[in-house]
């Protein structure tokens, strides 16, 4: 129907690359975890995770050469996700 | 008015594919019959807790035990629950009149997956048979209400996994149809048809997929530590061991309110697809119908804590819960003013399908502004767990979704089995129907505002004159539904045929064959112009 | 009209592809329930949290993430071979990210024998003798790593089915939606992973 175009084909060399990055981050978010950043710490976990998945979702999953649709649905969906988790922390946190 | 006349052409009810008989049918992937399939499955299920809604209603003709106990009392509304809203009205509409008609208003074969289409049929019949299975197998049946809280459900001696098992199955079934409606609307409209020339009832199934794919795994997971808690007795919810029963709540609602809109919306689509047919006249506002579709499942997803204002959530939360709930009021009422404004000016013919569309209108807004009386902090206090709360989700569920059942199964029967039913025994069913109901659940208002609990079994003597009456109502609700069914039956076996366009219909599935051939159209159509354009009608015979 | 159904025989890769992300959304939601109750109780236990998760081996956790990433990469190499046409290359790189999902189940196995040699399993009378909060994370290490090693089992079972196809030649340069699927599976399970990986073992 629409944009059956010629799919993208990532280089081999792009996928190493996307490792080695993967492979850092993972490296140090385990040596920040040996510092004590206290109530940060999560903080910087979840943040070293979300890059981790964001380059996951971008290049292993493609999304980078996929349909404007598909970048927004996922994009979407991760929205409803933090939503979810705000209005349940609005009682939590505000008890 | 012969019954012996037959239609020339071979249709999908006719058509063999690799099995004859009933294999056929439960081999069969064509989207028309898995909708039948769904649609037998769920009339029986219906039925069977319809007759125990009515036992629940002979208990309460007096107080005290009349013709059953507590206990039985409690495994009764809990399965009449588990039914009702898992196997009769989440699949309700979207399975059955969804399958059968949403590939053909957009001018495809079929749907997307129709494999996938098979397998959630057999899920969804797994997922029924278990929840029946809760009721015999050994121990007694479950007793904690459809909701299933904890920490009640977590340590019931009854079946309750069974039940939960069952629901989880059931969500799965539901997750699966979801999806294949949604690649189903994106990949296979007709070509021309854009976004804004589909049908609304598509746009309505749309809406209601994404809410079935992004809300049903929360409570699938939800059940799943429920079971865990049964079988390893991890803790999650358990106060004793430091878990937190409200957040059980948080997780079921967070599906279970977003449910009330997979219901819902659907049905809102069947009603928009009949106004327009019986008024002769362009639907009244097609973007705005549709894009409140979309508006209502996306605010719809985020209400959920307003079934939690008396469990002791914060006190800003409670406010934020609240105000969604009332603006998620605004493009339901969108709906309803489009729906007047399409019968405003046209030609309209009072035939079954509309009389009982506009009943709907007339019941979902006694329960859409008993359902704002609900949404305010402080009538809800006053009327949490009240029989108020029964009547308004009755109003809402019966009288919104299951009058469009109804309404639907009259505007697309004829297509459905190319034959045509009595109008006259139609229209006295209505009868029956819509006063049974009234006089059922009208007064589990004002005894639920004078303080009768919901899911008693026994009752103070002062709340009587409202219960008998309200038993009376199901009765003739009762009469109303076999009369309904056989008047059914009865066209299936015996009506006149219909021909292809018996309501002058302008969207496109009227303008195939009744009963469809196996893939719908000979030639996939071209959309030129608008699904509810009146202009050309006679292109047909 | 043909005399066997034929409606079938419809192929929409891109419909299929979209079809297996909606699936990804509800295998996140599924797991995004789990992280919700984690999320509510490690605010509300954070010190019980720390100290339990000391009792996990951040090294047997850190060497499964290793394990997950290239198996990622190997999975996503793969596709790019069937791409090119080098289904031979496509099958080396999938027996590749086989191996690696064995070593990484054979990992948990060693990992919770261990735990459960020291009764630490949800409802032992050790577990129920802790703190409120470690019996919790208890709770949520297991059913979140049970579930997640689920899901690697299902991906197992996908790419072996993979494997068979490109072999038979049914998986070819022009017709490779399964394996780009599956492939999009394999990564939902190494995304998750990212996300347990810091949640359980890494609390300070």
């Amino acid at each position: 129907m629409k944009n059956d175009k010629h799919p993208h084909i990532s280089s081999y060399n792009q996928h190493i690359t996307v490792l080695l990055v993967l492979l850092i981050l993972t490296f140090i978010t385990v040596a920040v975890s040996g510092l004590h950043f206290s109530t940060f710490s999560v903080g910087v976990a979840l943040i070293i995770a979300s890059v981790k998945g964001a380059t996951v979702l971008t290049y292993f999953m493609h999304l980078k050469y996929e349909s404007l649709f598909l970048k927004l649905i996922v994009a979407g969906v991760f929205l409803v996700y933090a939503l979810v988790i705000v209005l349940t922390f609005t009682d939590y946190l505000l008890r | 008015m012969s019954s012996t006349e037959k239609y020339t052409h071979e249709s999908y009810l006719e058509h063999k594919g690799k099995y004859k008989g009933l294999l056929g049918w439960l081999t069969s992937t064509d989207h028309k019959k898995i909708g039948l399939m769904y649609m037998y499955a769920i009339t029986v299920f219906f039925l069977v807790a319809a007759l125990l809604g009515l036992m629940m209603r002979i208990e309460k003709i007096a107080p005290g035990p009349t013709i059953m106990d507590a206990q039985t009392y409690n495994g009764v509304f809990t399965i009449h629950g588990v039914i009702m809203i898992f196997i009769v009205v989440i699949p309700g509409l979207a399975a059955v009149f969804g399958n059968l008609f949403l590939p053909i208003l957009i001018g495809a074969k079929d749907v997307a997956f129709p494999k996938l289409n098979l397998f959630s049929w057999y899920l969804f019949m797994t997922g029924a048979i278990l929840g029946l299975f809760s009721q015999f197998v050994g121990g007694d049946p479950p007793d904690t209400g459809w909701t299933f809280y904890v920490p009640y459900s977590a340590e019931s001696s009854t079946n309750v996994i069974w039940a939960l098992s069952a629901a989880f199955i059931l969500g799965f079934a539901s997750i699966l149809t979801g999806l294949n409606f949604i690649v189903t609307i994106h990949r296979m409209r007709a070509p021309g048809m854009t976004w804004f020339k589909m049908p609304l009832f598509p746009w309505s199934l749309y809406a209601t997929a994404w809410i079935q794919v992004l809300a049903t795994p929360i409570v699938g997971i939800t059940l799943l530590m429920v079971i865990a808690e049964r079988v390893l007795n991890i803790g999650f919810f358990d106060p004793a061991l430091g878990g937190d029963p409200v957040l059980f709540q948080h997780l079921f609602w967070i599906y279970s309110h977003p449910a009330v809109y997979i219901m819902i919306l659907p049905a809102m689509g069947v009603v928009t697809e009949i106004f327009p047919t019986f008024s002769q006249k362009p639907v009244f506002g097609y973007g705005a119908i549709a894009i409140s579709s979309i508006a209502i499942a996306v605010v719809g997803y985020f209400v959920w804590g307003h079934h939690m204002f008396t469990s002791g959530i914060s006190y800003w939360s409670r406010w934020f819960f609240s105000f969604l709930t009332f603006i998620v009021a605004v493009p339901s009422a969108i709906k309803v003013f489009n729906w007047l404004s399409t019968m405003y000016g046209g030609k309209i013919s009072l035939k079954p399908p509309l009389l009982y569309a506009i009943s709907l209108i007339f019941l979902f807004l006694i329960g859409g502004f008993t359902g704002l009386t609900l949404g305010a902090l402080a009538t809800n206090i006053h009327t949490h767990d009240t029989a108020f709360v029964v009547a308004h989700f009755h109003y809402i569920i019966f009288g919104g979704m299951g009058f469009a059942f109804f309404a639907g199964i009259h505007y697309w029967f004829p297509k459905m089995y190319g034959r045509m039913y009595s109008f006259r025994w139609a229209n006295i069913a209505w009868g029956f129907l819509f006063l049974g109901f009234n006089v059922l659940y009208f007064p589990l208002f004002i005894i639920g505002l004078q303080g009768m609990p919901r899911r008693y079994f026994d009752y103070l003597p002062q709340y009587q004159t409202g219960h008998v009456i309200s038993t009376i109502g199901a009765f003739i609700l009762i009469i109303g539904i076999f009369m309904m069914i056989s008047n059914l039956i009865y066209a299936r076996k015996k009506g006149a045929l219909a021909g292809p366009n018996p309501w002058k219909g302008v969207t496109l599935e009227w303008k195939i064959p009744s009963p469809p051939p196996l893939e719908n159209f000979d030639e996939i159509p071209v959309i030129t112009h608008q699904p509810y354009f009146f202009g050309d009608t006679n292109d047909e015979d | 009209m043909s005399t066997h159904p034929t409606h079938n025989e419809h192929h929409d890769p891109e419909g299929s592809k979209i079809g297996m992300w909606l699936f990804i959304f509800t295998e996140l939601f599924l797991f995004g329930g789990l992280f919700l109750v984690y999320a509510v109780f490690r605010n509300k236990y954070s010190a019980e949290f720390h100290h339990a998760a000391e009792e996990l081996n951040a090294f047997i956790g850190t060497m499964n993430t290793v394990v997950l990433l290239v198996s990622s990469m190997t999975v996503a190499m793969s596709v790019t071979a069937i791409q090119k046409g080098n289904s031979k290359k496509a099958i080396g790189l999938l027996i590749l990210t086989v191996l690696a999902a064995l070593i990484f189940m054979v990992n948990k196995y060693f990992e919770w024998s261990h735990k459960f040699e020291f009764n630490l399993y949800p409802g032992s009378d050790v577990v129920k003798g802790l703190d409120h909060g470690e019996i919790l994370f208890y709770g949520l290490y297991y059913m979140m790593t049970g579930l997640h090693a689920l899901h690697v089992l299902i991906g197992l079972v996908l790419l072996i089915i993979v494997i068979v196809r490109l072999k038979s030649g049914r998986i070819t340069k022009d017709h490779y939606s399964l394996h780009e699927n599956s492939g999009l599976y394999w990564h939902l399970v190494d995304l998750i992973w990212i996300f347990l990986f810091p949640l359980l073992y890494l609390i300070t």
